[in-house]
Parts: structure tokens; C-alpha cells; sequence
């Protein structure tokens, strides 16, 4: 059953939410052993929360729009009372004191939190295979990676453990598992939800998103989420647009550009085929494609992988042994710090730390950081170009170079798991909102996901383009 | 790869600025692995930016200021509770004195 689904039938009265979250939990039971999508399965919270839905139905009372669904949160979500790890060994024993903004909002709507999955540590990787916890693996495939950081989320909702789940997308952590998984994925646009109680990675980069079945079910998700929270200072949009209401207007007359640089050279050829799959679908419901150049849109991946580990090596100064999680001893405070943090993380964290505060510190700031910033302007003007000067809605690429890549295949390499990135950072840069959805799959027979990328505050247009693309299959 | 961008005494020195205490094989490792990164980083060499302001942040607004009213907080012993060592209502640290900055 899809999120809304459930949700009419608890609404009603036709379902009970118990029933719902033990079919879910039972789910989780049999077939978590193999995939490894969750830290930790919240099975009694979840049960005794149904309950209270059913109370309030019973009372004549409406939950809200996510009556009785069942959740998965990835776990640098906070959760009060609840283990946060952020799949990291530092965040050891941690119980949140409060929700996130988001977990507040999903509650509110009715929602059932099953469990908080797995993830690169501190959403570091693309592939959930740096979690302290060990890796997720494909549910398509056991033998490929689900893709990451919210590779826990997506594996969770393939394998039906949730029908939806939330993950955070710093360089394409929520849109690439997405893809890879075969499920929505959507980064909404910088500022659209407040990422109070999300553990920071990248600041100017970090956004709160849905993972989901359906078109339908993310933009439910979506619309429950994005709403104006002042204890997120970036998360004051001007007028954000609900998406379910103008979800089945259609493409006819928009403008899509395909966006060159992204869709040729290094993506595989099944991938691309599947693209060009897509551009049928939407000029046959009416839009008008055509090739587009974002020239700078190439040099993303370097402005990333400066800006994203600079920001993370001042946001993980936090985690210092003093306030939670990890406490190694040492003879003075700073002994104990770098006793804490060196036991505390893993090595994708030490080595982005080490980038970040190399980038950052005397002599290098100008050569490295400063250069990153302005190569983020470049990107940024050449994307504006395309919508505002040329006035295109909407562009595409695919969401990942490659299906899902087997386990091992590229830990060893750090640059090879980085060029995974590639499609999808130039839009945590930029700030604009996109999408992966689901279309069909490669020569070896796993998910190929498509790109749907649109300019700030661009979600009811893009989830339109989105939703012709799934009825299109 | 052209030169060496980074030098494993440089990697020896950033690691102490950001409290890591890495092992030799984490040190030769880091080295080759930052130096290939920044090696792949240096192609924006090739653009010019001379002119372009530095970006910060993607959404530019205007710095915004709350009402000066009082709200909610978290529960001082709740919060303490998830700290590793507490004494008398504070955060316990081994000496801090007359060590180097």
C-alpha cells in the first residue's frame, strides 16, 4: 500500500493503524537481518503510538494526512529519548533531548516513527559503507550498495519496511540512494525545511527530504515537512507552495532542457538510454525539450569537495567528548579531545575533517576555500542563465553515472566513491530543488533513476514533470 | 598527477589542528589521498573568477532578528544527563591549565 493509501483507509476507520505498523514491524523482522536498513527498530513506541491513532479515531477525531504510516527516519535525525547515532561510534549512547523540526511535523500529522536507519557516518559517502554499524546492502540486489548517505532510508522503503522515510541531501545523499534503490527521492530547495535537530554536516548544503513509492506519497511527505519553523534561520522562503494540489497538472507547454554537461561524458550508456526514454515521455505529454549547456556545472564536484569537508571540519568540532556521546580519557582536555575523536570516527570522517581544515587554514584559505566559493557563484550564474534568461522550467540528467555499484568496489578509492556525486551536486550548490525518480532499469537489470532539477522554490512544477514521468511507465 | 600538493608533514600538522592523533598508515594513506583530491580540485585553476564574488551561502537574506521574548529551553538535568562526566550541574573536564593553546 502507498503512504496515502494507508492514510485514507486509518482516516476512515477501514484500517486500524496497529494493524498497519505490525504488518510493517513484521516486515522489518523477517528481512532486515539481510539488508541492514535500520540502527534501530523502535517496535514498541511505534505500536503504542498506533494505538493512540486508533484512539483518536475512534473518538471522531482526524489524526492528519500521514494517519497511521509508518516512518523511517535516517539516523541523524533527532529523536527525543531515542539513540541518534549518525551511524558514528562518537555519537555512542546519545539520547536527544528534543525532536527534530521534523519529527515534531510528521507526529503532528499522524505519521508512526519505525526506526531510524543506517547511513554513511555523518552522511559522509555514497554508498553506506562507512557506518560504524556496518553496511546497508541493495534490496534489489545483496551483493550492490544501496548508495548513500541515506542508503538505510531508501534500502528501508524498497524492501517495504516503510512506505516512506526522510533522509538529508548535502551532495545528493537522499536523490542517489533514491536511484539506486529504485524509489522518489527529493531534495527540496535550500531553506524550504527547517533542519532544526538535523546533525549538521554542511551547512550551506544540508536539506531534509522524502523518500518514497510514489510521486504522490513524497509530496504528502513534503507538504507535511516544509512548514516555516523560526528555529531554522534559513528556513524562511517566501511563500513555500504545497506540491499535492497541483500534482497532476501535467508538462504541457513547459520548457525542459537536457542538461548536457551531466549527461554524457562518464554516464553509463544504459543510464543514458534511459534519459532519452524520459524526453519521449514528457515532449509526448507536451513539453518542449531541448539540449541545454550549464558549462560550469562540470567543476561542481571541486567546489564540493572543498566547501562540503571545510564546513564539516567546523561542524564536527562539536564532537569533542565533552557535552555527549564518546569520552576517551587523556591527562588534559585537549589530550582527551583528540583521544575522543580519534577512537570516536571513522576514516571517511578523519579524511574529509583533514581536507576541510586543511582548506581552511593559513595559506591555503585563498588557493582552496576562497576559489570554491566563487566557482559556487560561477555555477550559480550559469544555472540562473537557464532559467531566467533562457527561461527553462525544468532540467534533466540521471541522477547517478551508474546503477548501483557492488559492495567494496570503491572503498578503496575515495576519488572513484566521490565521482559518484557527480550529477547531483551542483544543486546543493546552487540552493535549487531536484528530484530522482524511478524510470525503469539498466542492462543489468537494477534502477535507474532520472534527474528532475528545478530553480528555487521550483517544487509544484518539478513534481509535476515527476509524476508524468511515473505515469509514463 | 603534477606536483605534490600536499606534503606528509603538512598532513601531520592539519590533523593536529583538527584533534586527530592518526596513525602512520592513516598518515601515508591521507597524504596520497588528500594530494589526489587536491590534485582533481586545482582544475578550477583553469577558470577565470577574477571577478565573481565569493558565495557562502546559496539564499542570500537579510540577517533576521527574533522577537527579545523569552521561549522555551531545554531541560538543563536532561541535557546534562547524555553528557559523558557532570559535577554539580556542570561539564567535567580533566585540567585545562598551563597547557598549550
Amino acid at each position: 500500500m502507498t503512504a496515502l493509501e494507508i492514510a485514507t483507509a486509518v482516516r476512515s476507520g477501514k484500517r486500524s493503524a496497529r494493524s498497519v505498523v505490525d504488518e510493517y514491524l513484521g516486515a522489518i523482522a523477517e528481512g532486515d537481518d539481510d539488508i541492514h536498513a535500520f540502527n534501530m527498530v523502535t517496535a514498541a513506541e511505534a505500536r503504542t503510538r498506533a494505538d493512540e491513532i486508533d484512539g483518536a479515531v475512534a473518538a471522531g477525531q482526524d489524526p492528519g494526512p500521514l494517519a497511521g504510516v509508518p516512518v523511517a527516519l535516517k539516523d541523524n535525525l533527532c529523536t527525543r529519548g531515542v539513540a541518534t547515532t549518525c551511524s558514528s561510534r562518537i555519537l555512542e549512547g546519545w539520547e536527544p533531548p528534543y525532536d527534530a523540526h521534523v519529527v515534531e511535523q510528521l507526529h503532528n500529522a499522524g505519521a508512526v516513527v519505525v526506526g531510524k536507519t543506517n547511513m554513511d557516518e555523518f552522511a559522509m559517502g555514497s554508498s553506506t559503507e562507512n557506518s560504524a554499524f556496518g553496511p546497508t546492502r541493495n534490496p534489489c540486489d545483496l551483493s550492490r550498495v544501496p548508495g548513500g548517505s541515506s542508503g538505510g532510508s531508501a534500502a528501508a522503503v524498497a524492501a517495504g519496511f516503510a512506505p516512506v522515510a526522510l533522509g538529508s541531501d548535502t551532495g545528493g545523499s537522499i536523490r542517489q540512494p533514491a536511484a539506486l534503490c529504485g524509489v522518489v527521492g527529493v531534495k527540496p530547495t535550500y531553506g524550504r525545511v527547517s533542519r532544526y535537530g538535523l546533525v549538521a554536516f554542511a551547512s550551506s548544503l544540508d536539506q531534509i527530504g522524502p523518500i518514497a513509492t510514489t510521486v504522490a506519497d513524497a509530496a504528502t511527505v513534503l507538504d507535511v515537512i516544509g512548514f516555516t519553523d523560526p528555529r531554522d534561520q534559513t528556513n524562511r522562503l517566501p511563500d513555500p507552495k504545497q506540491v499535492s494540489d497541483t500534482l497532476s497538472d501535467g508538462v504541457n507547454g513547459l520548457r525542459v532542457g537536457v542538461l548536457t554537461e551531466l549527461s554524457g561524458n562518464g554516464i553509463a550508456p544504459d543510464v543514458a538510454a534511459r534519459l532519452q526514454v524520459a524526453v519521449g515521455a514528457l515532449e509526448s505529454a507536451g513539453a518542449d525539450v531541448a539540449k541545454v549547456s550549464v558549462p560550469s556545472a562540470i567543476y561542481g564536484l571541486s567546489a564540493y569537495y572543498v566547501i562540503a569537508p571545510a564546513e564539516a571540519s567546523s561542524n564536527l568540532a562539536r564532537f569533542d567528548g565533552v557535552r555527549y556521546g564518546l569520552r576517551v580519557d587523556g591527562s588534559s582536555t585537549s589530550d582527551m579531545n583528540t583521544a575522543t575523536r580519534s577512537v570516536g570516527f571513522g576514516d571517511e570522517v578523519k579524511r574529509r575533517i583533514m581536507i576541510g581544515t586543511y582548506a581552511l587554514s593559513a595559506g591555503y584559505y585563498d588557493a582552496y576555500y576562497g576559489k570554491a566559493q566563487k566557482v559556487r557563484t560561477l555555477i550559480i550564474n550559469d544555472f540562473n542563465r537557464v532559467w531566467y534568461g533562457d527561461k527553462f522550467d525544468l532540467l534533466l540528467s540521471p541522477t547517478s553515472p551508474t546503477t548501483a555499484f557492488s559492495l567494496g568496489a570503491r572503498t578503496a578509492d575515495p576519488m572513484s566513491m566521490y565521482m559518484s556525486d557527480v550529477c547531483t551536486v551542483p544543486v546543493n550548490l546552487t540552493g535549487q530543488a531536484a528530484m530522482s525518480v524511478p524510470y525503469g532499469v539498466g542492462d543489468d537489470g537494477l534502477p535507474v533513476g532520472v534527474q528532475v532539477m528545478a530553480p528555487v522554490q521550483g517544487e509544484p512544477v518539478m513534481f509535476r514533470a515527476a509524476k508524468v514521468l511515473e505515469d509514463s511507465l | 598527477m603534477g606536483q605534490q600538493r600536499i606534503t606528509r608533514a603538512e598532513c601531520v600538522h592539519v590533523a593536529a589542528l583538527a584533534r586527530l592523533e592518526l596513525t602512520d598508515e592513516e598518515l601515508d594513506r591521507f597524504t596520497g589521498q588528500l594530494d589526489e583530491l587536491l590534485d582533481h580540485v586545482a582544475e578550477v585553476e583553469a577558470l577565470d573568477l577574477e571577478a565573481l564574488a565569493p558565495t557562502m551561502h546559496p539564499l542570500l537574506f537579510p540577517n533576521p532578528l527574533r522577537p527579545d521574548t523569552p521561549g522555551e529551553v531545554l531541560n538543563r538535568d536532561e541535557v546534562l544527563d547524555q553528557a559523558p562526566y557532570v559535577e554539580d550541574g556542570q561539564f567535567r573536564v580533566p585540567p585545562v591549565l598551563g597547557e598549550a593553546p
